[in-house]
């Protein structure tokens, strides 16, 4: 099967939807590669490195589709694309299926069969396919880099011979792919980041990328089974606006990635909070596309406020690296539909039939809903303070109650046997009992690690048996205690000479 | 040669040895000193028994049985491979066993144990042989004490039995000389206690007999004996071994203390006393990390069917080796979780290449044990320590769990049970409760591994169907070394 990687015909699109790696990985598949002259150099990729991975690079788009049977694209198709694809290709490309109805009715006509990459269902199993989290990744990455280029001071917090300079604060709104990506930049760049998000399971997500949670005293859960948030209640936005401009007179940097699916993104930053924010301030708005976050923020463009905030519309998608990453997406996904040998188009398949937005001249959209959000724990019935300490209380008196019985049935135990065991016997006993303990708080500090050779040292200390023989030897070979002591001094020998020497050959092997 | 007093000074300062011998065990750096102070124990014992001994010719067949066991011995312990260690120690259990019913038997038919003071039967029988005006009746023991001493030596041989018949059934398990699936029948536990009964039946019948009339008594109770410790451990399936070799390790310690009993002997009886605390303290340990209690083991058929908990859903990858070692290569941090699997493919050694490639390379690697991994406690320990593998890499469980989620890889080479998720995710698995390595919170999860097969719990393992998860069929020895070749 031949995989083709057409040239991007949009002018702003840097990325190509397979780098020299994801060659690799699709002839490793199985597959063969055609890919279109130039198409990776602005994502500065040569037909070189293409050739020397071993794709066959083909002069013109046209003949690229004509003998193309897969087609890995980054940009919807645009018309004159669609009129070069035979009927019965697969198309693997952003579709943005919801916004993009005509496109897919023209897509049915044709007789394509395409997978919309933006519309891989988020459930884990699909992770490695989601290129949306891949490139959110991206974008929050580089949010925080182009952050820095427009903040006039140092991230990190230093103290230098000419002074001290404290840190910089980063508020980030909104904890998805993108979201988390910016606090661990911002936070390994030496910042003291903040965190918000509507959704209250990402609190632990933003802690442990070392971001504080911070959150509005209202008790409102904005996760939606989607993975998405919700859009909250008018108390609810009221309390965060009011935090955000609580927030916005510290901080210094805004990076906010807050997106509702088919919609236009909401607004956090009203005009009030960017008037309170220092100058020199920055704001990222990832939004941008959808409108943006912020009230002022304008698609593809840095803009400087009146009070001197700088707002960025416009982040730069490292189109080599997003290439990489868009291309390993689409090899995991070519993967689980069989590489080239048992290539098949399952519809069954939970993925695959939630991506395949037209199949076999019908249109698949939108698909039935699918659930990815963590489970709601269930509240535990709360247990009262009062209730704890007298439960606590009746425990400890239980056990009182059950250490005297037990000591008094011991006691009783032991009067019982001195008053018919002899003192000889009695004697041995104590030697007994006091040894059970002391092996009983020697053992149990033996480390994991050694408890083969403890089992090789005992039966070697075992082996004392060998003394119970040796005061049963006599001077008589053909008594019958004699044979009995000899073979038991034998093999009890055995035991001590064997056990030890292995012990200590297993302890001589223990090296750092 | 010695007085009495000097020889109880000797079995004391013998026993403090032994003590600081086991305490020694509780690192690496002073495990070794501890195996000296041991040694120097036995020998004080030995040269301070041999000393008090009233024989001529006797010592010439002590020297015989000493030089022969000595030599077998040396060999068996220069050739042993680590990987037969649980063989080994099961066998020794047996010599402990069998060393027990000899002298046992041997004390039964001594007249001198009879009498009040063994130090002076032979000037007792010197004295009625000369004259008659010392009735011998009037030293032997009477009442309680004899009672006791019959006791002594009735327990003493039991349990010596039920350690040599239960050690050897272990041994012939381990070297699959017997199938190690538990072998149980209907009405094994109305059998047990019938036979529980006639032992001790027959223990009042051995105690009304005089002199050594009771022998007969005696055999039929040891050979009762040995069918019990035989059943207890053949019912016992593959995975339950650990627990079980810890068991007769203890059973050979008790074994001891009732010989020390029944000869009247301070130094057998701590002795034996701190063996067989060590083996119940193994014990407890193995069944802890399997979530087992004692009885549970004991009672045996664990893992003799398939007992799927949920239904599994997903599907399972496999991978080729080229692909693991490039799994491996772009990993920064990796956890090596091995298993039976790779004590049965004796696959420590490259093994050993594969970690130091990957430290070399400026990779994180560490080493995961479970508790039960392997069929000895400690048995990896030993055999990654044989292959060179540097003890302060080799982690407990509980050490590596909280790692996991930073972990790049985690490799799973010949373990199943040991690792599976449902042990935590599934109420409805066998083996809920029971701690695992956590191996599936890993980035990434290699399983090294001969087939879809069941571990020795009979359970479905749902690790090999997680998302993360990738399979590398084969044998140990061979993948791990093919892994090497095509690492850079």
């Amino acid at each position: 099967m031949k995989v083709g990687i057409p040239k991007e015909m949009q002018q702003n699109e840097l990325r190509v939807a397979a780098t020299k790696q994801t060659v690799i990985r699709l002839k490793k598949q199985g597959f063969e590669v055609l890919v279109c002259a130039g198409c990776g150099l602005r994502a500065k990729i040569s037909d070189d490195e293409y050739v020397s991975a071993g794709a066959e690079v083909v002069a013109t788009i046209e003949e690229l589709y004509s003998k193309s049977d897969i087609i890995l694209k980054v940009q919807p198709p645009t018309e004159q694309e669609l009129s070069m694809m035979k009927r019965g290709t697969l198309l693997m490309s952003y579709l943005y299926p919801a916004q993009n109805g005509e496109l897919l009715k023209k897509l049915a006509e044709a007789g394509i069969n395409s997978i919309a990459m933006d519309a891989i269902p988020r459930i884990s199993r699909a992770q490695k396919m989601d290129v949306l989290s891949s490139m959110a990744n991206i974008a929050g990455y580089r949010a925080v880099i182009e952050a820095a280029n427009h903040f006039g001071r140092f991230l990190n917090g230093q103290i230098t011979a000419a002074g001290k300079v404290e840190p910089a604060k980063v508020l980030v709104i909104g904890a998805g792919v993108a979201g988390l990506a910016a606090i661990g930049t911002a936070k390994s760049l030496g910042a003291i980041v903040r965190a918000f998000d509507t959704r209250k399971e990402t609190a632990e997500q933003i802690q442990s990328m070392g971001a504080q949670f911070i959150t509005v005293e209202i008790d409102e859960d904005g996760s939606t089974a989607s993975g998405y948030s919700k859009t909250m209640s008018q108390a609810f936005i009221d309390a965060e606006m009011a935090l955000f401009l609580k927030q916005a007179e510290e901080v210094d940097i805004i990076v906010t990635t807050a997106q509702i699916p088919g919609k236009e993104a909401p607004k956090l930053l009203l005009d009030y909070h960017v008037k309170a924010m220092k100058p020199g301030s920055v704001i990222v708005d990832l939004a941008a596309s959808t409108g943006g976050n912020c009230v002022f923020t304008k698609k593809d463009e840095i803009i400087t406020t009146d009070n001197g905030v700088i707002i960025v519309g416009k982040v730069d998608t490292l189109p080599n690296q997003a290439s990489f990453l868009y291309g390993n997406n689409m090899c995991h996904l070519l993967d689980d539909m069989g590489k080239a040998d048992n290539f098949k188009i399952d519809m069954t398949d939970d993925i695959i039939k939630r991506a395949m937005v037209t199949y076999e001249g019908k249109i698949n959209w939108p698909p039935e809903p699918l659930a990815v959000s963590a489970q709601k724990t269930t509240e535990t019935p709360k247990v009262s303070p009062v209730d704890e300490a007298a439960l606590k209380a009746k425990k400890a008196k239980k056990a009182i109650v059950s250490n005297v019985i037990t000591l008094a049935v011991l006691a009783l135990v032991m009067f019982l046997l001195g008053k018919v065991a002899p003192s000889n016997f009695m004697g041995h006993m104590t030697a007994f009992v006091l040894a059970v303990f002391v092996g009983w708080n020697v053992i149990w500090n033996v480390t994991h690690a050694l408890h083969t050779p403890l089992m090789s040292v005992t039966n070697a200390i075992s082996g004392i048996i060998v003394i119970g023989g040796l005061l049963q030897i006599q001077d008589n070979i053909a008594d019958p205690r004699n044979i009995l002591a000899f073979v038991a001094v034998l093999i009890a020998t055995i035991n001590i000479v064997g056990g030890f020497m292995v012990t200590y050959r297993m302890l001589n092997m223990f090296k750092k | 040669m010695i007085t009495k007093e000097i020889q109880i000074a000797a079995y004391l300062f013998a026993s403090i040895l032994f003590i600081m011998s086991l305490s020694g065990l509780s690192s690496q750096e002073s495990a070794k000193k501890g195996v000296i102070y041991g040694i120097v124990g036995m020998i004080v014992a030995l040269i301070s028994t041999l000393l008090s001994l009233n024989i001529q010719d006797g010592y010439i067949y002590i020297l015989v049985a000493v030089v022969i066991a000595s030599a077998i011995g040396i060999i068996v312990a220069r050739k042993v491979e680590m990987t037969a260690m649980p063989e080994l120690i099961a066998l020794l259990h047996s010599f402990v066993g069998l060393a027990t019913v000899l002298v046992g038997f041997s004390s039964y038919i001594d007249p001198a144990t009879y009498y009040i003071n063994k130090d002076l039967y032979e000037f007792i029988i010197v004295l009625v042989g000369f004259s008659s005006y010392i009735d011998p009746a009037t030293l032997l023991l009477d009442g309680a004490e004899l009672s006791i001493h019959m006791v002594e030596i009735y327990i003493g041989i039991f349990i010596g039995a039920v350690t040599f018949s239960g050690s050897i059934i272990a041994w012939g398990k381990l070297t699959e000389k017997i199938s190690s699936k538990p072998f149980v029948f209907k009405g094994k536990d109305a059998l047990n206690v019938v036979l529980l009964l006639a032992t001790i039946i027959l223990c009042v019948l051995f105690m009304r007999e005089t002199g050594t009339d009771g022998m007969i008594y005696l055999v039929i109770m040891t050979a009762i004996a040995c069918f019990f410790g035989m059943m207890m451990v053949m019912a016992i399936g593959g995975a339950d071994m650990p627990v079980v070799i810890s068991m007769l390790n203890s059973l050979s310690g008790w074994t001891a203390s009732a010989s020390g009993f029944m000869l009247g002997n301070d130094l057998l009886i701590v002795t034996g006393a701190l063996v067989g605390s060590s083996g119940a303290i193994l014990s407890i340990i193995m069944c802890k990390a399997m979530n087992r209690s004692f009885f549970s083991v004991i009672s045996g058929g664990f893992g003799q069917e398939i007992k799927t908990g949920k239904k599994m859903e997903g599907t399972v990858k496999s991978i080729t080796h080229e692909e693991a070692a490039e799994i491996l290569n772009d990993a920064q941090s990796v956890i090596i979780v091995p298993g039976y699997g790779m004590a049965v493919a004796k696959a420590q050694y490259p093994v050993h290449d594969l970690v130091e490639k990957l430290r070399n390379q400026g990779k994180s690697v560490k080493f995961g044990i479970h508790p039960v991994a392997g069929r000895l406690p400690g048995h990896m320990n030993v055999l990654l320590a044989e292959a060179n593998v540097p003890y302060d890499i080799v982690l407990e469980m509980d050490e590596v769990n909280p790692d996991m989620p930073e972990t790049d890889v985690a490799m799973i080479i010949g373990a199943n049970d040991t690792v599976n998720p449902g042990a935590q995710e599934d109420p409805s698995s066998p083996i809920y409760g029971m701690p695992v390595v956590e191996v599936w919170k890993a980035k990434r999860v290699i399983v090294i591994k001969r087939s879809m097969a069941v571990g020795y719990a009979g359970v479905e393992n749902p690790l090999f169907y997680k998302e993360n998860t990738d399979m590398l069929y084969g044998d140990a020895k061979s993948s791990v070394e093919k892994i090497n070749a095509s690492l850079k």
